[in-house]
């Protein structure tokens, strides 16, 4: 993983912590591997988060 | 001088009605160690004139992102440098997320849109979505799709959509610092369509904006005045890259105040929780408004952030001795 999913910054650049609560509450919105901005839809018992590059994970 | 909440008990615990603006403002002004007696007195009203029961609600974005309006709120604006990019969902997600609902014992689904109000393509799509959730799931179908026309509205009815939800968001002297792409005016003439053509009207707001106490209490009454059949109760979400997303979280005093007063001002509605809740509130707050006035819920995900398990919900509304609604087909 080379970007945070919540701010997109690089998971190095500063501490993430804040980031990985608010996770708990919302899903990723960049892609952790190229940090580009993802198609997310939330459902009532999930989530989707798709890169175009890197394909879709779930929650 | 008469104490307010025995004024309260009074006018709207033994007589039913609405508290004034006026009053409403002390209400909100109550210190902290008066709030677990003002919780009381709003739960009796809620006991006395709706009764135990808690209507379940699940609801789902059909179309996310990429809105023309400019509600400071929200992350689905399209004027805003928000991380939420535009998606639709599909027909068969659409049933399947009616299904989930319905399976956690909802009654309520609601299909939810962001945009000013619905074009044709969005009309369509509606109506082959509701047709498809009647073939397939016992639930009652409630919309949320921005402003409309009368000839929307009559749509709607003739789809079957039992309520629609257009809130007021915010007091009519904050409205502006909240919205400039439409009118508080624009808004209120929508829910009196809505109302007038027999469909349940589902309106509400969002607190902690930095609106005042007095703009809070302003909302209530103007609520009040509408009537809706239903009002749910936001609380803000700072969303990143949205003009209010260094706003600081509301305090859940302040939440459960709210929560109180807006029963006080509204004795007979459903009172639902809504988005923010579990930030604002968690855990034990969450149990404390249902104990103070709220006899409604949103179960599961929101839009585009995440509630909690709704197991969790249900398993505290059996430990709280609340039945959940059941189904019943208003149309």
């Amino acid at each position: 993983m080379t970007y945070c999913g919540h701010c997109g910054e690089g998971v190095d650049a500063r501490d993430h912590s804040r980031c990985a609560e608010l996770l708990q509450m919302e899903p990723p919105r960049f892609c952790a591997e190229c940090r580009r901005r993802m198609v997310v839809q939330v459902v009532p018992r999930g989530w989707s988060a798709r890169c175009v590059e890197h394909g879709e994970v779930r929650g | 001088m008469t104490d307010v909440l025995q004024v309260a008990r009074t006018h709207v615990l033994e007589q039913g009605l609405g508290l004034s603006e006026e009053l409403l403002v002390e209400v909100l002004r109550l210190p902290d160690e008066r709030i677990p007696e003002l919780l009381e007195l709003a739960h009796d009203v809620r006991m006395t004139w709706c009764g135990p029961e808690v209507e379940v609600e699940g609801i789902v974005s059909l179309k996310t992102g990429g809105c023309p309006e400019d509600c400071h709120f929200c992350s689905q604006s399209g004027q805003f440098q928000s991380p939420v990019r535009a998606v639709w969902l599909n027909i068969p997600e659409l049933v399947e997320a009616a299904k989930e609902t319905a399976r956690t014992g909802a009654s309520e689904f609601c299909i939810v849109a962001a945009v000013r109000g619905p074009d044709q393509r969005l009309m369509d799509q509606v109506r082959e979505g509701i047709k498809a959730i009647q073939a397939e799931v016992d639930i009652n179908i409630a919309c949320s799709l921005g402003m409309l026309t009368q000839a929307q509205v009559d749509e709607f009815v003739e789809m079957g959509v039992h309520r629609y939800n257009h809130n007021l968001e915010a007091a009519k002297s904050y409205f502006p610092q909240v919205v400039s792409t439409h009118s508080y005016e624009e808004r209120w003439d929508t829910c009196l369509m809505v109302r007038e053509a027999g469909m349940e009207l589902c309106c509400g707001g969002l607190v902690g904006m930095g609106e005042s106490i007095e703009q809070r209490a302003e909302l209530a009454v103007q609520l009040a005045e509408l009537q809706p059949h239903e009002v749910p109760l936001n609380f803000l979400n700072p969303r990143p890259g949205t003009p209010f997303g260094d706003q600081e979280l509301m305090s859940s005093q302040d939440a459960l105040r709210t929560i109180a007063a807006f029963r006080l001002a509204m004795p007979h509605t459903i009172l639902r929780y809504a988005g923010g809740r579990e930030l604002t509130l968690g855990d034990l707050g969450t149990r404390e408004g249902l104990l103070g006035g709220v006899n409604a819920v949103i179960v599961g995900n929101y839009l585009t952030t995440l509630g909690r398990d709704a197991n969790e919900d249900i398993d505290l509304l059996a430990e709280l001795g609340m039945p959940i609604k059941e189904l019943q087909k208003t149309l």
